[in-house]
């Protein structure tokens, strides 16, 4: 009787968020590094609208908190260009420094970290005045960059270094680094802002860290049967909101694994297409989306049921992801 | 002759069908065994853990265990119809075959019943494959199944239609085996029931060109596509023509004294 009474509160839960999803259309934006350009997502009807092309070599991409305005770091080109979402038109470009790869925006809406990657720098963009606010020394190949929750401190990876950067973001001062595996490409705050998880990409490992001792508690392997170890090449990592999940995008392991964010116990990996790189949940966190690079194609994946509904194909190279409620 | 005989005859042979199945329970058990071992073994050492291309009508990658399931269910289809045309031979040296034949039926009658039954009967054990199948992370949509269920009825009529037309031409059971070496392996390895068309193409155009040839093929590729609910013209309208052809092929070649070629010759 519970078990049923349970159901009905799943089913009418499913239902309400269908019916949500349904009313807003959330749209993916998906940058495809070689072709130079956006492929739109309906997450309705999972099929490409549009494709629109912008800068040489696009990766990062994130919007404004307001979602009017959509930031693509532009890599070959030395810039973040500024989209306008409504016209899909460039409205300006940023400072950036050079190369830039991956960036996150403060919660303050206004500074952009973004991560240099042949420069070894972090440089801090006001996107109001358009001008660089600071240039902060990291190490080698700055890749992953992450604001905390509470937009107090900001981490940056550098993946020659194999060294998470700890960034005070009132003063633009390196404040503490933690020394992890090989190769961290990604970092991800959890909600609550009290751990941190960091991805090495050659170490295959997953670090999970203690915000406020800047120490790594727990670290994660992903042993997957039938795969060598060397290609288990851990990148994006994406949390849900209520704490149960960890996603982690295995590079060309083609898989994504499905970790309980509470035991760090591995539940299962999912297999998508060819060398995933980035993750990216819908609004209501009931899809993850994974780009995947070698195949050109985005996999959605059900996140109640942990199963992929489908793979999408959009342009070569798929690799940033951002969704627009 | 009114329709309640004919209904009668079909109930009769239906009913003995059953029977000879359930009495042979170490031919459910190796009919079930013979694709899990396909599936846990063979597809568990060729894992492409990397998964295989998109192709028709999945959405997503799969893994290798799910591309062989529909083949591994027309296989079961396949070694029923043979073994059930081995029956008939069978039957035919035993003499109960003139015990059925002694009916005022028309022969043709009786001999569609008798592949009907026989289809019939595959089914369980195709439903108790998937089954497990299922565990193995074989999951297609549920309405899937029930679509499946007509496809796989037409698929095993052909596939015993040819058993049939096979079987007038052996005249003794030890013949069999050559049944195995010179149709069912052939028709099984030469097909899409292991690798995706498109590959054996990349390995020879004239391999290809063989596996387009074999209804086999059509049949595994109906099945494939019906059991994840999308529909195939060509191959619903190859099989059924082969069904047809077999089936009236099997009708016509059909003698219950001798075999085809002596009843040729003399």
């Amino acid at each position: 009787m519970i078990l049923r009474r349970y159901r009905f509160a799943l089913a009418l839960l499913t239902a309400g968020a269908l019916c949500s999803t349904q009313a807003l259309a959330a749209i993916a934006y998906v940058s495809n590094e070689k072709d130079d350009s956006l492929s739109l997502i309906d997450l309705d009807t999972l099929e490409v609208i549009n494709t629109i092309e912008v800068g040489q070599r696009p990766r990062g991409i994130t919007f404004s908190k307001d979602f009017s305005l959509l930031y693509i770091c532009a890599s070959d080109d030395d810039t973040v260009q500024v989209m306008d979402v409504a016209s899909g038109k460039i409205v300006h470009e940023l400072p950036s420094g050079a190369d830039p790869e991956q960036f996150s925006l403060h919660p303050d809406n206004q500074r952009l970290y973004i991560a240099n990657e042949d420069d070894a720098l972090v440089t801090v963009v006001d996107t109001d005045s358009r001008t660089v606010v600071a240039q902060i020394d990291v190490g080698v190949e700055p890749e992953g960059m992450a604001v905390s929750p509470d937009g107090s401190v900001a981490v940056n990876t550098s993946e020659t270094t194999s060294m998470l950067h700890w960034i005070d973001t009132a003063t633009h001062e390196l404040i503490d680094n933690t020394q992890v595996d090989q190769r961290p490409r990604h970092v991800e705050f959890s909600k609550d802002g009290s751990t941190l998880w960091a991805s090495a990409e050659i170490g295959g490992t997953v670090s999970v860290i203690d915000v406020a001792s800047r120490e790594i508690r727990h670290t994660l392997r992903f042993p997957i049967r039938g795969i060598h170890p060397d290609k288990v090449q851990p990148v994006g990592i994406k949390l849900t909101d209520d704490g149960r999940y960890a996603f982690v995008a295995l590079g060309p392991a083609n898989h994504v694994a499905v970790v309980d964010a509470n035991s760090f116990e591995v539940l299962d990996y999912l297999l998508v297409g060819r060398r995933v790189w980035h993750l990216e949940f819908s609004p209501d966190q009931s899809l993850l989306l994974t780009s995947n690079g070698m195949s050109g194609d985005v996999s959605v994946i059900d996140v109640d049921n942990l199963k992929v509904r489908k793979s999408i194909k959009v342009g070569r190279y798929p690799w940033g992801i951002a969704v627009k409620p | 002759m009114n329709m309640s005989a004919y209904l009668q005859a079909f109930v009769g042979i239906l009913f003995r069908e059953l029977l000879r199945f359930v009495h042979q329970r170490t031919r459910f058990f190796s009919a079930l065994v013979r694709p899990l071992v396909w599936l846990a073994v063979f597809a568990a050492g060729f894992r492409a853990a990397l998964g295989i291309s998109i192709i028709q009508p999945y959405d997503t990658y799969i893994t290798y265990e799910v591309y062989i399931a529909p083949g591994l269910c027309a296989m079961v289809l396949l070694f029923n119809a043979m073994q059930s045309s081995l029956s008939m031979v069978y039957d035919r040296e035993m003499g109960s075959m003139r015990v059925l034949l002694m009916s005022p039926l028309p022969r043709s009658y009786l001999l569609l019943c008798k592949l009907i039954a026989s289809a019939l009967v595959a089914l369980p054990q195709v439903y108790a494959f998937l089954a497990i199948a299922w565990f193995f992370g074989v999951e297609p949509p549920p309405s899937g199944y029930l679509l499946a269920a007509p496809v796989l009825l037409l698929t095993g009529l052909m596939l015993g239609g040819l058993g049939l037309f096979i079987s007038s031409f052996i005249r003794q059971l030890e013949n069999f085996a050559g049944v195995m070496n010179f149709v069912i392996f052939p028709m099984f390895f030469l097909s899409s029931a292991l690798y995706p068309l498109w590959k054996m193409q990349e390995a020879g155009e004239w391999l290809y060109t063989l596996c387009r040839l074999n209804p086999f093929t059509h049949a595994v590729e109906l099945i494939r596509f019906t059991l994840y609910g999308q529909w195939h013209g060509e191959a619903i309208g190859i099989v059924t023509g082969c069904t047809l052809l077999f089936v009236s092929a099997a009708i016509v070649a059909f003698n219950p004294q001798r075999g085809f070629m002596r009843a040729r010759n003399s």
